[in-house]
């Protein structure tokens, strides 16, 4: 019975908390300072948000997986939901940050809706380089170490190589990168490419070179060319370690990504920032820093999706 | 019947791993016929050499010198008239027991003809619901089971057992120890098994071989005549045991035995 109540009051807490935010948006008087926006966007999200999570409470009453889980959260989306409130009342109601670089919540979530069809065509640039930039590094990167990793004598040429040239910060080629490729599209793909190959090559010889000699043994008692163990033994065994460099690769990417678009680009979602920044319009600047958080960890996620599905046979190395 | 290995004078040597040092002599002109469809333990101390023989007549290490025949055909490297269980279960952990042990016949390229032998050794070793597991949901007997049936499936003529079942509780090994005689029976193949233990080789085969250390040789080949099925607590095995002991100095302070080679 206690347990219930305890259970019930729970839930009810992000609810509170909304109804808070509401109060302390509307009775305490603003400053004055921000500019008004055409609807109080702030709000929108703060509705949006209690309707998923109302819906979640009545899926939850049928589905015990979806009640253990919106119970778990709640207390946590309740202290999203409060931390919102606060910085929106520091932001609208006093005068303690400066308006200018710290622009009131209706502002940031109005830019994004506004100008969503601006950003979704920059997203879209940004994630079309990321992808194609991605798929050589991981590709070549790939290719490099398991030629490293399986093969002695190209160990022997490659390995100095990979080593001195491997760990030289991606943003270190740009002025070089820029002036040698014909386009800068191509430029800022050779250098996201890049930054994956190096830790997909280290992470994928490493593996490699790190498998127990007796996989090998036992494939060439059962028959198994080279080719066949290369493909059946060396990768799957270095699978593990493969997906840690393509998850280093990924997250460097990201950093490359901004780099290039914020270096003499004209369009992607570091391109967006860097601009808005240059017109001192800082909703900008937070609206792409939403965008760019939402995409990297979307891709992480996906990442990490798909290594559970390739590596069933191992428990997880790393938490996501 | 097929199975015959022909072990002629071989030599083999390893470098030092301290190159001013002499070379490591594990092998110091080893001869041995091995009859088709015995079964034949080699026994020794460490480093006396016994894995490394099984290893060249596996085909995964080659002899510094000297010959060594499989059926008249000389050994270079593995092929499928060999089977090789080695120290451990060593499965493929990212393949399901199905796929290991299916993986000899994929390899060679001859798994859409023989399909049905994989099934057919999944029950052999009593493995049937764990068709889909992976390695690490199984036990250790269970693992081993599985690893067997990876080297019996390509039905070779000789399988070589490197201390299969060193790592198993002793419960779990008798048992084992039992099956692989019926297989062994039931597929009329030869069997050389690398074992530490006495009891063991006795009870499995028809021939131990007594190896020394360094510099190794074979101190004594005794032909186990007892019974099958036997028992372990036999009066018989007991005089075997202590036979193998003295061969190999551990047995204590008893009269010059004189089957000395």
């Amino acid at each position: 019975m206690r347990k219930k109540l305890f259970a019930v009051l729970k839930l009810l807490l992000p609810f509170i908390a909304i109804a808070i935010s509401f109060l302390l948006y509307y009775l305490v008087p603003d400053n004055g300072k921000q500019k008004k926006t055409e609807h109080p966007y702030y709000l929108y999200f703060l509705i949006a948000l209690g309707i998923v999570i109302l819906l979640e409470i009545l899926i939850g009453l049928f589905v015990p997986n979806i009640r253990k889980r919106i119970l778990h959260k709640a207390p946590f989306l309740t202290g999203v939901i409060v931390s919102l409130a606060l910085l929106n009342y520091v932001t609208t109601k006093t005068t303690i940050l400066p308006t200018l670089y710290f622009p009131s919540l209706d502002r940031i979530l109005g830019l994004l809706v506004e100008s969503r069809v601006f950003l979704i065509k920059n997203v879209g640039d940004s994630l079309k380089l990321l992808a194609t930039g991605f798929a050589w590094g991981a590709a070549v990167g790939f290719l490099t170490g398991l030629a490293l990793g399986y093969f002695k004598v190209v160990g022997y040429w490659l390995n100095p190589i990979t080593k001195i040239i491997g760990p030289i910060p991606t943003t270190a080629w740009i002025p070089l990168a820029l002036s040698v490729f014909p386009t800068t599209h191509a430029a800022n793909v050779f250098l996201i490419a890049f930054a994956v190959w190096f830790p997909v090559t280290l992470m994928t010889s490493s593996g490699i070179q790190s498998i127990s000699n007796v996989n090998f043994e036992v494939s060439r008692t059962l028959g198994a060319s080279t080719l066949y163990q290369i493909v059946h033994v060396a990768i799957p065994a270095a699978m593990p370690s493969i997906f840690l460099g393509v998850f280093y690769g990924t997250v460097s990417s990201f950093a490359t990504l901004m780099a290039v678009e914020m270096n003499g680009n004209s369009s992607g979602i570091g391109w967006y920032i860097s601009w808005q920044k240059s017109v001192m319009l800082y909703d900008g600047v937070y609206s792409g820093l939403i965008i760019i958080a939402l995409i990297c960890s979307l891709s992480l996620t996906l990442l990490f999706k798909v290594r559970d599905r390739v590596l069933t046979w191992q428990k997880g190395v790393i938490k996501w | 019947m097929v199975g015959e290995i022909t072990i002629k004078d071989v030599h083999k040597k390893f470098p030092n791993t301290d190159p001013s040092k002499e070379d490591i002599v594990a092998l110091n002109g080893f001869s041995l016929d091995i009859k088709p469809g015995s079964f034949v333990s080699l026994i020794g101390p460490s480093g006396c050499g016994k894995s490394t023989l099984l290893r060249i007549i596996g085909g995964l290490d080659k002899a510094t010198s000297g010959e060594l025949f499989i059926d008249g055909k000389e050994i270079r490297k593995p092929g499928s008239d060999r089977g090789f269980a080695f120290q451990g279960s060593n499965l493929f952990p990212w393949l399901t027991v199905e796929k290991n042990i299916a993986f000899g016949l994929k390899a060679r390229h001859i798994y859409k003809e023989q399909k049905a032998s994989v099934q057919e050794f999944i029950k052999l070793v009593g493995l049937e619901g764990f068709e889909k597991s992976f390695p690490h949901q199984l036990s250790g007997g269970m693992q081993q089971r599985a690893s067997l049936a990876r080297a019996l499936v390509g039905h070779p003529s000789v399988l070589l057992l490197d201390e299969p079942l060193g790592a198993l509780d002793a419960f779990t090994r008798m048992n084992l120890q039992d099956e692989i005689i019926d297989i062994w029976k039931k597929h009329n193949m030869t069997m050389v098994m690398v074992t530490h233990d006495v009891d063991e080789a006795i009870y499995m085969s028809d021939q131990v071989v007594v190896m020394s250390a360094r510099p190794s040789k074979v101190e004594a080949i005794i032909d186990i005549d007892l019974p099958r099925p036997r028992a372990r607590a036999q009066d018989t095995f007991q005089e075997y045991r202590s036979k193998i002991l003295n061969v190999l100095n551990l047995g204590g302070k008893v009269d010059e035995v004189e089957y000395y080679l």
